[in-house]
């Protein structure tokens, strides 16, 4: 009883609690998108590519959130510039990523060697819901509020870019510029995610409830609500199970929320791919 | 030359040429997105190795092959790129847990990431050339075959070819690549082997075995460039075997773009 009393007064519960929403929330709607588009190779390599920036944060003294948003942007562009032609996205995506790697090894190199932080590589590569600073709280969620409000500005021409690119270019509509500005929104959601829960969940929680979403409806704006409650729904099992865990075998500390809520982002999407296998035919 | 630098050049080698092999096919069905998958997966399992207190090699192996077969399997009612990233959370969500459940969290998992080619023991470079033989063997089966499924499906299912068996193959083959890269260069950085010579050499030549030729050349000057520049500045060698690789792919698509014009 008094462990349960704990978790619900708990501020670092509650922090984990709302960031973990916020963070679940954009990225179930930017993640419809990323599916639609079939960016989840983008969507994932920058959570990684920001990593290396935050291991540069990290030996530059600054909070890490701007090395993440950096290096996430930065490799956004890199992206996209290298990988117009659709043949060539993939592999694009590929050599910005193993150079963002390169340099990250380097910087985490430093960070151990210079500037002392053994722990700093696990910081950096696992985030942890509950040691974000109450600073960075602020900024992300102005950045989730610029994200959400940029996204409902574009969302019928992306829709048409994303669906029918031929369609969108005879109507005049600029696809290019389009799916720049995208990008660079998914890098920003796909960043805060990497600070927040850690490069892991950031891929999770873009991709997982999103793909689920697509199975239960067909029309975009539900997927997006649905995506974003699945999202939710995980992320806050997951803190509540990984509370819970501290007295789970083998002793001594309690099981990652990263776990908790990967497991239930697969198990919710396997269950809508279940359910709705039957009607769509294998 | 030292005996320890002796065996990571051994090793670093037979990596070089599996991950090039391999890599020429992975290009070639623009699997990139899998290549990077796949290594991560097998840290996860390398880390469950850790917790049960078993040779890590033997957990990498198991999810190497286990998330390729995943991925074949999930991809087949959904998009390729969704099947990769969600089964790659499944493979990492487990490796978070047993990072935690062990609790040597930071040192063993920073080595297994970024690789510890100075490292390597005498018993490891063993196991590696035998992986990696077995690794180039299943290719030189494969190799006819797996070019048609690849370039010609159609043509392929209409020879008779078992389509689904040259694909799985093609899966184990880049699984058993994965096992040999990633002890010795790190599952973030094997990835960088396994694409980038191969999307170099593929920019220069059409020509599967030239471009399989050019790719294992590019592939070994990365890796013993790498390692000496290592060894001389003290910096990390996936560090420069990133940096050679995107030089080398930048600068044939460069050479590329100028000769179409």
């Amino acid at each position: 009883m008094s462990m349960w009393a704990g978790f619900w007064q708990s501020p670092e519960v509650h922090g984990a609690l709302a960031l973990g929403a916020v963070v679940a929330a954009v990225s179930g709607v930017i993640g419809v998108f990323v599916v639609l588009r079939g960016q989840s190779f983008a969507g994932h390599a920058l959570a990684d590519i920001g990593g290396a920036g935050a291991a540069g944060a990290f030996l530059a003294g600054v909070n890490s959130l701007w090395g993440f948003l950096l290096f996430g942007l930065l490799g956004a562009v890199g992206v996209e510039l290298l990988g117009r032609r659709a043949r060539e996205r993939d592999l694009a995506t590929g050599i910005v990523l193993a150079l963002a790697l390169g340099v990250e090894a380097l910087l985490l190199y430093f960070d151990t060697r210079l500037a002392g932080g053994a722990q700093a590589p696990m910081l950096v590569l696992f985030g942890s819901v509950f040691v974000v600073a109450p600073s960075t709280v602020r900024v992300v969620a102005v950045l989730s509020l610029v994200t959400a409000a940029v996204t409902g500005a574009l969302y019928r021409p992306l829709l048409l870019c994303s669906i029918e690119p031929e369609l969108a270019v005879t109507r005049g509509i600029p696809v290019t510029l389009v799916s720049l500005v995208f990008i660079l929104l998914l890098a920003v959601v796909v960043e805060e995610g990497s600070l927040v829960v850690g490069a892991l969940l950031s891929t999770g929680l873009l991709i997982g409830p999103a793909a689920a979403a697509v199975r239960l409806t067909a029309k975009t704006g539900w997927a997006m609500f649905w995506a974003a409650l699945l999202g939710v729904a995980a992320v806050w099992a997951g803190v509540f199970l990984a509370y819970g865990s501290y007295r789970w075998p083998p002793g001594g500390h309690g099981w990652p929320v990263s776990f908790f809520t990967a497991a239930l982002i697969l198990v919710f999407y396997l269950a809508a791919r279940l359910g709705t296998g039957s009607r769509q035919g294998a | 030359m030292p005996a320890y630098l002796a065996a990571a050049w051994l090793s670093g080698t037979t990596v070089a040429v599996a991950a090039a092999v391999a890599g020429f096919f992975i290009v070639r069905k623009n699997a990139a997105f899998f290549a990077h998958a796949l290594p991560k997966a097998g840290f996860a399992g390398a880390a469950g190795a850790v917790f049960l207190g078993v040779n890590p090699l033997y957990g990498l192996a198991v999810f190497a092959v286990g998330g390729a077969l995943a991925v074949s399997r999930l991809e087949k009612r959904e998009q390729g790129d969704v099947a990769t990233a969600l089964t790659l959370v499944a493979a990492l969500g487990a490796g978070a847990l047993f990072l935690v459940l062990t609790g040597r969290y930071a040192t063993g998992a920073y080595a297994l990431l970024f690789g510890q080619i100075v490292g390597v023991t005498g018993a490891q470079v063993l196991a590696t050339a035998g992986v990696g033989a077995l690794c180039l063997l299943a290719v030189a089966f494969l190799y006819r075959p797996l070019l048609l499924v690849t370039h010609a499906r159609e043509v392929a299912e209409a020879r008779g070819l078992p389509v689904g068996l040259v694909e799985t193959g093609f899966l184990l083959v880049t699984a058993l690549a994965v096992t040999v890269a990633v002890p010795v260069a790190g599952a973030l950085l094997s990835f960088s082997l396994l694409i980038g010579p191969a999307a170099a050499a593929n920019h220069l030549t059409c020509r599967p075995g030239k471009a399989m030729a050019l790719s294992v050349v590019f592939s070994l000057l990365t890796v013993w460039l790498s390692l000496t520049l290592a060894y001389l500045t003290g910096w990390p060698t996936g560090f420069f075997v990133s940096a050679v690789v995107a030089g080398l792919y930048l600068g044939t698509r460069a050479l590329a773009a100028a000769s179409r014009i």
